[in-house]
């Protein structure tokens, strides 16, 4: 009875893995093939998907704009959420809930609505050329600073108060004080909203569209208009591009797993 | 008061730039939003698009199915999430945060990329997709948003204290009864989360149904089409009746909700 609920919890963890994971895989496959259409026999290996990808200026460019576009915002975000974090925890309650509240707006509500509500101030009301960039880049900082903000937030609960005051008693001024006492107490908060920022960033397709300039793709739109476009060449290089992007994530979050997974095993043992 | 002498600059200060910003970009647009469902072109107020919405058997048509859409998507991925997050977070395996990685680690691909992927495949299966529009649709959804199904299941069951099973086996409770009366109930923050992380998005993102073919189908498209023929004040009454929905589905699922278990903010 128990193996069987074994065997079964098994086969359900491999059955929604497989659901996951086949589409990304078998695109990966494919994109080292000349094929344009997955499913169809493959007739051996090929490169020239990721030629394209970086050679081809429109794609090289879309991809350099996307990651720009993604550092740009996070790191305004971050400076603004933090800093927004620091004085709320420290305002009186009324202003605390209040930029809580506020905070909490872009968080619930769909991108779209977002996205749609910043055109119409910042391009539509106020006149504010998408050319400049502003509309895009304000609408990011909208979309990733209230999780920079709600990341910084418990680490400022936790941070033991007294070593402000302490500083301040041995001397340094309420700057000195912020930015050697309390600042590297929030770093791990910080580093994990501005990580939060860049992958909100780089995912977001509706405030993009709402928002860029008509000369200026994502990773997002791009793939979106190509999708509906007949070129097919684009199509299978953005597989290359899939997979590429499939491989950086999976590093990325192996590193990070050794890394924490160190000072997870030591806390488990206390 | 020498200590507010002391310090010249105060901490609180700080927020002040914060808050400018959320008003100015945040509170702002909103209130815009508000203004121009409410006016027509020429600026004078009316509540011609409010009508519009209700009589046009298109708008309702596409709010009915974008609900219904969003509904099932929801339901298909609790079904699918809750025994995962359930085995996952009662497996005595030690690694089993590597596995729960395995999971959410399709949330930091681009979606846009992981939906061609989920097209090539269905077009392969299916050869027409037009055929199923609104199971490919579920699916669709159910590819893009099943990760952030699975983490705040995952997060409240894994918190679960293992003695309160543990006591009410004791007392007698068979294996069913345990999950219906104990496990069931301590995890509705979690499914709750869940619910409000996938019900919203999946009811709004026409960008899945917009790649898989071209469908119209569904709130956020509405907006899209708007936006399209720049015509504001249409979409400024979709965006609207969009944040009442929005309100009242929040304001319901913080009542149930401990802010600790947002899938969101754990990423």
């Amino acid at each position: 009875m128990k193996i069987a609920k074994k065997v079964i919890g098994a086969a359900w963890l491999v059955l929604v893995l497989a659901f996951i994971y086949i589409p990304i895989l078998l695109l990966a496959v494919y994109s080292f093939t000349d094929a344009v259409m997955v499913g169809g026999a493959i007739d051996g290996f090929s490169l020239h998907n990721y030629v394209t990808l970086f050679e081809n200026e429109e794609l090289r460019d879309m991809i350099i704009g996307t990651v720009l576009l993604a550092l740009g915002s996070a790191l305004i975000a971050t400076v603004l959420g933090t800093v927004g974090a620091i004085g709320a925890f420290y305002s009186k309650r009324t202003a605390k809930r209040l930029i809580g509240y506020a905070n909490q707006i872009p968080v619930v509500n769909a991108d779209v609505v977002t996205g749609f509500s910043i055109c119409v101030l910042l391009i539509v009301l106020l006149g504010i050329k998408k050319e400049t960039f502003v509309p895009l880049v304000a609408g990011h900082v909208v979309l990733c600073s209230p999780f920079v903000y709600l990341s910084v937030l418990p680490r400022l609960r936790q941070m033991d108060n007294n070593l402000y005051e302490a500083a301040l008693d041995l001397g340094a001024t309420p700057a000195q004080a912020l930015f050697k006492v309390v600042l590297p107490q929030l770093l791990p908060g910080i580093l994990s909203g501005f990580m939060l920022a860049v992958t909100l960033s780089l995912d977001d397709y509706f405030i993009t569209t709402y928002t860029k300039p008509s000369t200026f793709d994502t990773i997002s739109t791009y793939v979106v208009n190509a999708t509906k476009g007949g070129q097919t060449d684009i199509k299978t290089a953005l597989w290359a591009l899939s997979t590429i992007i499939f491989l950086i994530v999976v590093v990325v979050v192996v590193l990070m797993n050794v890394f924490s997974g160190k000072k997870k095993a030591a806390e488990e043992r206390i | 008061m020498t200590k507010t002498l002391k310090l010249r600059f105060n901490r609180k200060h700080l927020c002040i730039p914060y808050a400018a910003f959320l008003i100015l970009f945040v509170i702002c647009p909103l209130l815009v939003v508000i203004y121009y469902a409410f006016t027509n072109g020429t600026g004078s107020f009316t509540f011609d698009n409010l009508v519009n919405f209700f009589t046009n058997t298109n708008t309702l048509g596409t709010l009915l199915y974008s609900i219904a859409i969003a509904v099932v998507t929801t339901v298909v991925c609790l079904v699918i999430a809750y025994p995962v997050a359930y085995i996952l977070a009662r497996s005595k395996f030690k690694r089993k945060y590597v596995l729960l990685m395995l999971f959410v680690l399709p949330m930091w691909i681009n979606f846009t990329l992981r939906i061609t992927a989920l097209k090539e495949i269905l077009s392969a299966i299916e050869t027409n997709l037009s055929l199923y529009p609104f199971l490919n649709t579920v699916i669709g959804m159910t590819y893009d948003f099943l990760p952030f199904m699975i983490l705040p299941l995952y997060t409240s069951l894994s918190k679960l204290d293992k003695s309160l099973t543990e006591a009410a086996e004791d007392l007698g409770a068979n294996g069913f009864t345990v999950f219906m009366r104990v496990i069931l109930p301590l995890s509705v923050p979690g499914i709750i989360s869940g619910v409000t992380m996938v019900l919203l998005p999946s009811m709004t993102n026409y960008v899945v149904l917009d790649m898989l073919y071209n469908s119209t189908y569904i709130m956020g498209s509405l907006i899209g089409s708007y936006f399209a023929a720049y015509d504001w004040h249409g979409g400024s009454m979709i965006s609207l009746i969009l944040l009442i929905i929005i309100f009242i589905i929040t304001l319901v699922s913080n009542r149930f909700n401990d802010d600790e278990t947002s899938g969101r903010t754990i990423l």
